[in-house]
């Protein structure tokens, strides 16, 4: 039986990560992947989507020619195989990137399913490779980070193909005339968006009373009039009870207002969420333990069973590939010994919606905020008092920050537009360093930019904003 | 060019100190600010601080030396440029720039300690000390200045030892707790301490008393002292614009008593007695964290308006942290005053090298029988404290009732 210092269950943005850093730390290190390296986020998730909503993306400023005076001649129409697969093979070169990043760090990668057979001074697992194949292998220390798969709704058969989970809306045969997409996080607005650009006739289903639920009210408002602009229906306090697949298009029976209404659409997409892929993993053997179908650990990535740790989807929210990435460093340090290993701060992971216009989000919402007592100060700045806004013809949106009234502390910061994905990282840093409001506003941002409206909205939070 | 690193001279009468620890070692990188070594004169704990930056190429004199001439050559610093013949050469004729422009001295125990009180006290002054290279996230810095917590104590455990906002709050749980349990029972399941590092200054007062009762065997005389003659005196002399308090008095019938008892006037050295020609008096002074004796020089030949108001600068310097070694180091004599307190009578240990100290008690009105008169007076109980290797008994007395005379007979003090 081989034996390693660690093995990770997972090549996905925590497992690879994770492989990677221990390696780096002098560790024999395993990977096990049983599908692609790169996992969801690379091949079914974050990239491939981004690449879709690049279309979308540029659909919008064809629209916009016409007003910077650019006059193209003929019909715009997309060649959807080609989109997607381009989307395809970005997502492969990406993979094929995580596969030379493991190579060179010298990380042994092994394809196969590895399970817990037993736990002695080390784990034992069973690595089965197909076709009966299989072989055991001996860790000190085991790392699962095995990813979520999209949460299903009983009674709704996917394997229908109008039925489709996120995976299948990345790689539609053609676009389809209309589609009903139940959820509306991150996951249902970006394809919401993109389908409604594609010329989708595009309808959401939430059960809360705000899209993006998870977001700052004003950010989820400004988001919801934005996209009923653009055509996008919205039903709220509403959530899907059955559905009748006995004709060529699905009938959705929706609960919404005390009553049932008929959705009737070409696709349905769920987007409710996920869950963690803690199946066939051995895990009742180790007694591990599970909350709402993901591991629990502490803040050193640490499960309740000795030398045994989870990281990423698998874990508890946020479900983002940046904090598996994140928790994959800190497990591999702990595992390796590395002294004051710093401890992950859910209040400081951010989390984009690659949507037209975009949304993302670091902290406590103003809501939040409130809740937990806190007295706050808020400012907002509109893009439309923004000059790189204006020249770039995107003016939609805005940012809010919230800070604790008595410390300065940055406690959140809110934003939809064009390019705030980028914009959030600024944040992002602010608070890890842990700056209060009078280090932003005594920062320098370079005009003319985007990142202007960042400063802009801390001095409105503090009365002294000078643009608006 | 290579750099010289000298002994500091610490103050005007300084001619050698101790070199009580190196801090950078042979080869090590030096940047400007950092703290090459610690100097220690009797009561304090001086940082030499470099000014430019280069490798210590060569340590002259070893961590615990003590003697070291002041202006000697302690180390030698050789910047980027410099090549070992450089360095040879600045052995060989010691030709060195000025050695003020390439060494500061920081006194840790008079300035830091206090200034900190400054910083916490205006939200402000929000320059943090370079000299002191505290990592501190601006949160918590604010957090830490909003609470009246001091830093400086706090161990840090953000990157290279930066202290951050989750720093703040568990020292802040960690009082919180502590002022709990103080309030309520013990829990002995939990640790119900803080462990707060030593300050400088407590070490150098833990130190030098140690070294006190260990060496010095020390023995206690009490006599009562009617200071009804020194208030009658007071009243006449006080005013808005004059206050002498019975303090000063005191100071000054220390000096003279010294004057007029010049053999206990001394102190125990290893193979000698020293005995002292001037009457210099050092008043014990509380401050926050600790105490610092600053000096009347001369004492016996100032009038008392003088030493009343050198007494109260000297406070007001000791309190805000302002002391210059000299104002403090050295004095042939102690007085320590615990009366403002209620104490009615104490023994204090003796302030080496010096022989004795006075501890003063609480002025109680008494009745007195003078003349076969009851009468009431204020009668002042004093301890002297005096070291039996160069102070014996009878001396100690003699220098007792020298200076009760002269407490209840203030007239005398004029003469």
């Amino acid at each position: 039986m081989r034996k390693f210092d660690l093995v990770v269950l997972g090549g996905g943005p925590g497992g690879y990560v994770a492989a990677i850093r221990a390696k780096q730390l002098g560790l024999n290190v395993l990977l096990l992947e049983s599908n692609e390296l790169g996992g969801v986020c690379l091949n079914w998730g974050c990239i491939p989507t981004k690449a879709l909503l690049k279309v979308s993306e540029f659909k919008n400023n064809i629209n916009k020619f016409k007003d910077f005076g650019i006059e193209v001649s003929g019909e715009i129409s997309f060649n959807i195989k080609k989109v997607i697969q381009r989307s395809r093979n970005v997502s492969k070169q990406l993979s094929n990137g995580v596969k030379h990043l493991l190579k060179k760090n010298n990380v042994e990668v092994i394809k196969g399913f590895g399970s817990i057979q037993d736990i002695k001074e080390e784990v034992i697992l069973n690595v089965s490779q197909g076709e009966g194949s299989n072989i055991k292998i001996g860790s000190k220390h085991l790392i699962i980070a095995t990813g979520a798969k999209p949460r299903l709704i009983p009674g709704v058969d996917t394997k229908n193909d109008n039925i489709w989970t996120a995976k299948d809306a990345m790689v539609p045969k053609s676009i389809p005339k209309s589609i009903t997409i139940i959820g509306s996080g991150a996951i249902g607005i970006e394809f919401a968006s993109f389908y409604n650009d594609m010329g989708s006739k595009v309808t959401v289903v939430e059960m809360e009373n705000s899209i993006l639920p998870n977001e700052d009210q004003e950010v989820s408002e400004t988001a919801k009039n934005i996209f009923s602009k653009r055509g996008i229906n919205f039903l709220n306090n509403s959530s899907l009870v059955s559905v009748d697949t006995s004709k060529n298009n699905i009938i959705s029976k929706i609960e919404t207002n005390n009553k049932i209404i008929d959705l009737v659409s070409e696709k349905l997409l769920l987007a409710i969420g996920i869950t963690g892929n803690i199946e066939n993993l051995g895990l009742e053997k180790s007694n591990i333990e599970i909350k709402n179908g993901h591991i629990i650990t502490d803040d050193k990535m640490r499960t309740n069973v000795k030398n045994i740790y989870a990281i990423g989807d698998v874990t508890q929210p946020p479900w983002l590939a940046h904090k598996a990435s994140h928790e994959a460093m800190i497990a591999s340090e702990v595992i390796a010994g590395l002294n004051n290993v710093h401890s992950l701060d859910k209040s400081a992971i951010p989390s984009c919606t690659y949507s037209y216009p975009q949304i993302a989000s670091i902290g406590l919402n103003e809501q939040q905020a409130k809740d937990n007592g806190f007295k706050i100060k808020v400012g907002t700045f509109p893009f439309l008092g923004n000059g790189k806004s204006i020249t770039m013809g995107v003016s939609d949106g805005f940012i809010k920050t919230i800070f604790n009234h008595e410390t300065g502390e940055l406690i959140g910061a809110h934003m939809i537009g064009s390019e705030v994905t980028e914009l959030i990282n600024s944040f992002s840093i602010a608070k890890q360093l842990e700056t209060t409001e009078k280090d932003i506003i005594n920062t320098v941002f370079a005009h003319p930019t985007l990142s202007e409206a960042l400063h802009e909205s801390v001095l409105a939070a503090y009365n002294r904003a000078i643009h608006f | 060019m290579p750099i010289s690193i000298k002994m500091p001279s610490l103050s005007p009468t300084m001619t050698e100190g101790k070199l009580a620890k190196w801090l950078k070692k042979k080869g090590d990188q030096v940047l400007p600010g950092d703290i090459i070594a610690e100097i220690e004169t009797d009561k304090a704990t001086m940082e030499i601080e470099a000014v430019d930056e280069g490798v210590l190429f060569e340590i002259k004199v070893d961590e615990g030396a003590e003697n070291v001439l002041v202006g000697s050559t302690i180390a030698t610093i050789m910047e980027e440029n410099d090549s070992e013949n450089d360095m040879m050469d600045l052995e060989g004729n010691g030709n060195i720039e000025g050695e003020n422009n390439l060494v500061s001295i920081e006194n840790k125990n008079k300035n830091l300690e206090f200034n900190e009180k400054k910083v916490t006290s205006d939200l402000s002054l929000d320059k943090t000390s370079s000299e002191n290279r505290i990592r501190i996230s601006p949160l918590a810095k604010r957090l830490a200045l909003k609470n009246n917590i001091s830093y400086r104590e706090i161990k840090g455990s953000g990157p290279y030892g930066r202290i951050v906002k989750k720093d703040i709050e568990n020292y802040d749980n960690l009082k919180e707790t502590f002022d709990n349990n103080l309030n309520n029972k013990i829990d002995l399941k939990k640790n119900n301490f803080s462990d707060v590092p030593l300050s400088p200054m407590r070490k150098v007062i833990a130190q030098r008393l140690i070294n006190s009762v260990n060496e010095a065997p020390h023995f206690f005389l009490s006599v009562d002292c009617n200071i009804s003659e020194i208030n009658k005196i007071r009243n006449q002399i006080n005013s808005d614009n004059l206050k002498i308090s019975v303090n000063d008095f005191i100071v000054k019938a220390s000096a003279k008593a010294l004057k007029n008892v010049p053999k206990a006037n001394c102190s125990w050295n290893d193979n000698f007695i020293r005995y002292y020609n001037n009457f210099d008096i050092s008043v014990a002074v509380a401050i926050d964290d600790g105490l610092i004796t600053p000096i009347v020089r001369n004492a016996e030949s100032k009038g008392l308006g003088e030493i009343s108001k050198e007494i109260k600068d000297l406070v007001d310097k000791a309190k805000k942290g302002n002391l210059t070694p000299e104002e403090y180091q050295g004095g042939n004599f102690t007085v320590s005053n615990l009366g403002m307190y209620g104490i009615k009578n104490f023994t204090a240990i003796i302030n080496p090298p010096q022989s004795m100290i006075l501890a003063i008690g609480k002025a109680e009105k008494k009745p007195l029988i003078i003349n076969n008169e009851i009468q009431i007076s204020e009668i002042m109980s004093v301890t002297l404290s005096c070291d039996h290797r160069v102070v014996d008994g009878a001396l100690g007395s003699v220098w007792l009732n020298k200076f009760k005379s002269y407490i209840e007979n203030p007239s005398l003090m004029l003469i």
